[in-house]
């Protein structure tokens, strides 16, 4: 592969495509497919061979609006359609060079004000199956320019220079850590993309997977190049199998154009990608953990020091980056540092993907510009909050982050300012809640979790998250005291400060951020046997309940 | 060549060749213990011991490892599933929007709780954290097909739907 025939298959690309006069690009996504969106397509390839007009019936991926799904874009003209039915194919297909079909429109109102697409650039306009689709769009590009043009250094230098976070939680900077890498000695080294999503109520790495897998496949490529690493791993979770099939037809169209295997871009560089799947493990998603389950073993965290930069998968260098992360790899190498640091704060650049879902109008993927502010994000993206609810909190960074009351709303996003308000970035979930939800049977729902993902290693984590979820269970059901919550405290830190890896540091984050800022619904609940939200069932307190303590009250949860 | 001897199939029965082909794929070696439980998981809904014996011998990984791995990972399971199986969402949005009063619904409909299955072994009862499509929350999986924006009302519908057959 050469930059003349990279142009020919973008010309050739181009040429099918002048083919037709009409695309309709018609959503795959795991949320359209399960209604059926395949066989919209189908309808309207019928439909349009039947009257006889040049239109082309794409499969895409997820285009954004989940809620309004089945979506169908029709361009050239841009037109979006929402809740769409195989009986409207016949209208669709009508419609092609005429008025668009009013009564399809997915009313998203403001939903793309203020949306910048750089990861997303090509939802909802390629195929994922077919390369040449997104060779089409400047895809490779990076990667030839790479491995032509530039030295393993100057790659990583313009890593650097953009300013790139890693978008899996941590916000480490990414051209750091591949320098750390680059320079640690080792005949064989490793690239992983840890596509496990642990977060629950996330899914931007399932989109982008699903959607656009040979981005994530040419930022591996160009990493691996800057490292100098020959074999790669996808870890995806098994919770997505749409995204298994997608990657695995991807990986293989990329080896036929010769962009994965031996002297890619006829240089001397050999790599290749394999992918992995997870197994219904949260604590896999931590990096240490995530090898180990690569190994084949339970995914079990190691202590750190050594980092997986030193000693990594089968105690080779390793370098571990999210799916996001690896998604902005290429725009950078193809338009410089300088262009990706253009956009953002002041330590957070670029743009971040996320999944806005709970209480808020329309729910979806959305893409924005570091620094906009929640407010912007959750009133004019989201719509606000459904049925004449009052907003009441907005939790980011998953279990390991927190929620985020009103006052905070017009919070810049950025790794920074997230946490010392008290949560997190994490992955990019972000979860509305309103005055339905009560933020002590929150923090136990996240308590629940992380005691049941604990892998059980380490004590403060194991034994710690059980009688936390034990103490709030306490406060919900309207029994516990003022000790209890003093208690409580003193856990959070204990668990925080000692446990092993990051799933324990992290665990007391949601009890810590509702206690900040919704002491007030601990305290109705302890003083005055009430759940403000009316969610707890705060019966009367049962006698003895100050005498109990909360030792024995482990195994119930166990059983 | 170092020859190697391996176990014979458990059973005739086909499936066990699908498994040794994952094997084969990967070399048979070590470190395909999941990729191959996966396989196992997926062609027969569970792994019993046989199962895992089988697995283990093939890869040469003691079966107190294996079996470590099989407990370890939820999506691995040691019972066989029921006819049918209902899955119930508990991520974080669908939380939010309520699955746990499906949880509920499904649990006074076949009076059983999540992770067992009713004793025709017809209904298992399951729940997962997440599967992606948090933006039509709550999701439930009926034979492992998605369903959104749930409602306890047509969960007992689909179970009903399921005894009527
Ligand atoms: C309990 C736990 C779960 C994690 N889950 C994920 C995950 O699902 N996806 C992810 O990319 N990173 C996850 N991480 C972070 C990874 O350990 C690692 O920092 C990250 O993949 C590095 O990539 P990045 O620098 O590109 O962010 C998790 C960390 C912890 C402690
Ligand atoms: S903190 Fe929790 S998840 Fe992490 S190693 Fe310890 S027990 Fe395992
Ligand atoms: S939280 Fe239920 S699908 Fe994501």
């Amino acid at each position: 592969m050469n930059a003349e025939e990279l142009q020919q298959i973008a010309a050739a690309a181009e040429e099918e495509r002048g083919k037709f006069d009409y695309e309709v690009n018609v959503c795959m996504g795991t949320s359209c497919l399960a209604q059926h969106s395949d066989g919209i397509r189908d309808a309207i390839e019928k439909e349009a061979e039947g009257c006889g007009k040049r239109c082309h019936a794409r499969r895409t991926g997820c285009m954004g609006p989940c809620a309004a799904g089945p979506m169908v874009l029709v361009e050239p003209a841009g037109i979006l359609y929402g809740h769409v039915h195989e009986a409207d194919a016949k209208e669709i297909v009508a419609s092609l060079g005429a008025e668009p079909v009013a009564r399809l429109d997915p009313q998203l109102g403001s939903y793309f004000e203020g949306q910048h697409f750089r990861v997303l650039e090509n939802v909802g306009h390629i195929d994922p199956e077919k390369v040449d689709e997104y060779v089409a769009r400047g895809g490779y590009e990076a990667l030839l320019k790479g491995l032509t043009e530039m030295t393993p250094a100057a790659v990583i230098e313009q890593i650097s220079k953009s300013g790139l976070r890693g978008r899996g939680g941590g916000g480490y900077p990414t051209g750091l850590k591949w320098d750390t890498v680059a320079r640690v000695k080792g005949a064989q080294k490793y690239v992983i993309c840890n596509g496990d999503e642990g977060d629950p109520g996330a899914f931007m790495d399932r989109s982008v997977l699903e959607s656009d897998p040979q981005r994530v496949i040419e930022g591996m490529t160009i990493a691996a190049y800057a490292i100098g690493a020959s074999k790669g791993y996808i870890y995806v979770r098994a919770e997505y199998p749409l995204a298994v099939q997608r990657l695995t037809v991807a990986l293989r169209e990329a080896r036929r154009r010769g962009f994965l295997g031996y002297g890619i871009c006829e240089t001397t560089f050999n790599f290749d990608i394999d992918i992995r799947l997870g197994a219904g493990a949260f604590v896999c998603g931590e990096e240490t953990a995530l090898i180990a389950s690569i190994e084949g073993k339970r995914g079990s965290p190691r202590p750190r020091p050594p980092y997986p930069a030193v000693s990594g998968l089968w105690g080779d260098p390793t370098l571990i980056n999210n799916v996001e992360t690896f998604a902005n790899v290429a725009p950078i190498i193809r338009n410089g540092g300088e262009w990706f640091a253009s956009m953002g704060t002041a330590r957070s650049k670029g743009t971040k993907v996320f999944a806005l879902t709970g209480r808020i109008r329309r729910t979806g993927l959305v893409e924005v510009p570091m620094g906009m502010t929640l407010r912007q994000i959750i009133f004019g993206i989201g719509g606000g909050v459904p049925d004449g609810r009052k907003f009441k909190a907005v939790q980011t960074g998953g279990p390991s982050g927190g929620c985020l009351p009103e006052e905070h709303l017009d919070l810049s996003i950025s790794y920074d300012a997230l946490i010392s308000a008290g949560s997190m970035m994490g992955s990019g979930g972000m979860i509305v809640m309103d005055d339905t939800s009560c933020m002590v049977s929150v923090a136990r729902f996240f308590m629940e979790f992380c005691m049941t993902e604990s892998c059980g290693k380490c004590i403060p984590c194991r034994a710690g998250t059980v009688q936390m979820y034990e103490l709030l269970s306490k406060i919900c059901r309207g029994e516990a005291t003022r000790r209890d919550l003093d208690q409580l405290t003193e856990l959070c830190e204990v668990v925080g400060a000692t446990s092993l890896c990051g799933l324990g540091q992290t665990a007391p984050n949601p009890v810590l951020s509702t206690l900040r800022y919704f002491r007030h619904e601990y305290l109705a609940h302890i003083d005055e046997k009430r759940c403000p939200a009316g969610v707890c069932q705060c019966g009367p307190p049962p006698r003895q309940a100050d005498l109990t303590g909360t030792q024995g009250a482990a195994v119930e949860v166990h059983a | 060549m170092l020859y190697v001897e391996r176990p014979p199939l458990p059973s005739d029965d086909k499936r066990w060749r699908i498994v040794s082909g994952t094997m084969r794929k990967h070399g048979y070696s070590r470190n395909a213990l999941i990729e191959t439980l996966h396989t196992v998981q997926s062609s027969f809904g569970y792994l019993d011991e046989p199962a895992i014996r089988f697995v283990a011998q093939s890869l040469r990984v003691p079966l107190s490892q294996a079996y470590g791995v099989v407990t370890f990972y939820h999506f691995f399971s040691l019972k066989p599933p029921g006819k049918h199986t209902c899955t119930i969402c508990l991520g974080t949005a669908c939380y939010i929007k309520g699955s746990d009063k499906l949880v509920a619904e499904a649990e006074k409909l076949l009076h059983i709780r999540p992770g067992e299955t009713t004793p025709d072994g017809e209904v298992s009862l399951a729940t997962v954290r997440c599967v992606g499509d948090c933006g039509r929350a709550p999701v439930a999986l009926f034979d492992g097909e998605l369903s959104a924006q749930m409602e306890p009302a047509r969960l007992a519908q689909r179970l009903d739907d399921w005894r009527a057959q």
